[in-house]
């Protein structure tokens, strides 16, 4: 079985998270919904650590991020999907 | 070396454990003799003690003197639940002054467990370290003559706090907790957990996971207060330079709602808390899940937790942190491959199998089933093999 190299929790998330170590640029992507298994393939924009967030989608800025199935925040700027998603362009809505 | 992913599957029924019945019938995993400070004079002398008598253990600490109201009780509550935790044997109470020496001793003493205090004032260290000294002999020796018996699995309290998260915690160590606590909490174990801070953007999920409506109000009232009373009253902008850590954002995690949703995942699915427990206090309703109000700070978290009766902690990890505890072992899982690499001397459960979708997460919870029975039974966790023995207490405002 191929390994995934990025896992996404819920249906309705707009991120996933890379699981491989040293992710490159342009990597045709295994992506697996860890809430039910199924799978889809994705491009990697750019070069991405292990841990870090990946968009599924084009988002625009301002847009609620969802993870978990749940609102983790919203996009301080458009973000494109296969980006890297963190701190530069997601923020919480609390403060 | 850490165990693998591929090993240590168990099947079927629970382990059969090992462990000391202490004489209020609680069940201990470790028999440690301690020599407990009253307070931060009293550390030079306990740890001369600690030297003396080979086999022994001072618990150092920073606190003791001028500590007042709600502080004060926490501070007795910390002192004497860590005497009286099954883990410990017996207690050699070292204090400055005789009353709160006494006090502590007493408190340990009513679990029936052995413990005798001593006071430097009016004796000087010399003499108390000496007279001290025979007291821990005298215990250690009768200690180790001390007979481990079978006990159930059930019997075990098991605590749970994760640190240095990252996304892989959300992924991977917190849900093999909590698919452990959904197997275990059934057939009669006592579990918690705590950090209300790191509860912040899960809030309404975890007030929905009490047992009822009534207790989920308690917890949010514990959650409104902590957010009313420690954060507005002290912050200097937000929380962002700390919640989450530049840990966990080096480890991919972006906002708090984002941690906070891993880390509820230690919970799992199932398990309903049943109480609201202030710091170190000693659960009251009979086996089950509870919450303690406890900071997130992960010594201070799991010196409560030990405090209050518990004997084996659990502790997931992202990127790698490297607590212990002087009388829990504590078990540390990760699912970070990298941290399994790079730091495999702190792992005591690999689980990066888990997102290599080589191992689902029940597989992940009996493997973590297996190395409780087995820590319980005997076996030291890296932390205890690396000497790692944080004891911090927890203060809730300056001394008078």
């Amino acid at each position: 079985m191929e390994t995934p190299h990025l896992l996404v929790h819920d249906k309705k998330d707009s991120v996933g998270v890379v699981v491989v170590e040293d992710l490159k640029a342009g990597t045709d992507m295994l992506c697996v919904v860890t809430a039910d298994n199924s799978s889809f393939r994705l491009k990697s924009l750019m070069d991405v650590p292990i841990g870090h967030k990946i968009a599924l989608a084009d988002i625009k800025e301002g847009d609620t991020m969802w993870k978990y199935g749940h609102d983790i925040g919203k996009a301080v700027a458009n973000i494109r999907k296969g980006e890297h998603v963190h701190v530069h362009n997601l923020k919480t809505k609390r403060w | 070396m850490a165990e693998k992913a591929k090993n240590g599957v168990s099947k079927g029924s629970p382990p059969p454990v090992t462990g000391w019945r202490r004489e209020n019938g609680r069940v201990g995993v470790r028999n440690h003799v301690i020599v407990l400070p009253l307070d931060d004079l009293s550390n030079a002398a306990a740890e001369a003690v600690a030297n003396n008598i080979k086999g022994v253990m001072a618990i150092p600490h920073a606190y003791g003197r001028l500590q007042f109201g709600e502080d004060l009780k926490l501070f007795f509550r910390t002192l004497i639940g860590t005497g009286a935790n099954p883990n410990v044997a017996a207690v050699v109470v070292i204090g400055i002054e005789d009353g709160w020496t006494k006090r502590v001793v007493d408190g340990i003493k009513a679990t029936g467990k052995p413990a005798i205090g001593f006071g430097i004032e009016g004796t000087g260290d010399i003499m108390t370290i000496a007279k001290a000294s025979r007291a821990a002999k005298d215990y250690l020796q009768w200690a180790s003559e001390l007979q481990r018996e079978e006990c159930d699995l059930s019997e075990l309290w098991i605590s749970a706090k994760c640190g240095e998260s990252d996304t892989t915690t959300g992924l991977a160590s917190c849900p093999t907790v909590g698919n452990m606590y959904d197997k275990l909490i059934p057939k009669g174990v006592y579990g918690v957990f705590g950090e209300t801070s790191e509860i912040t953007g899960a809030e309404q999920l975890a007030k929905a996971r009490a047992v009822s409506p009534e207790i989920g109000e308690k917890w949010y009232k514990t959650w409104q207060a902590y957010q009313n009373d420690v954060i507005e009253a002290h912050k200097t902008d937000d929380l962002s330079e700390s919640q989450p850590t530049k840990g966990n954002i080096a480890g991919g995690l972006t906002t708090i709602e984002e941690k906070a949703l891993g880390n509820l995942e230690k919970i799992g699915r199932e398990c309903r808390y049943i109480d609201v427990l202030e710091p170190a206090e000693a659960p009251a309703r009979g086996p089950g899940l509870y919450f303690m109000d406890t900071s997130s700070a992960a010594a201070e978290c799991v010196t409560l937790m030990g405090a209050a009766g518990y004997v084996v902690h659990c502790f997931p990890t992202g990127q790698g942190n490297v607590i212990g505890n002087p009388i829990l072992p504590v078990i540390k899982l990760t699912g970070n491959p990298k941290t399994v690499r790079t730091m495999s001397e702190h792992i005591d459960l690999d689980i990066s199998g888990i997102i290599r979708r080589e191992i689902t997460i029940p597989q992940a919870g009996d493997m973590l089933i297996d190395i409780i029975a087995r820590t319980a039974n005997g076996r030291l966790t890296a932390a205890e093999a690396l000497g790692h023995r944080e004891f911090v207490l927890t203060k809730l405002y300056r001394s008078a």
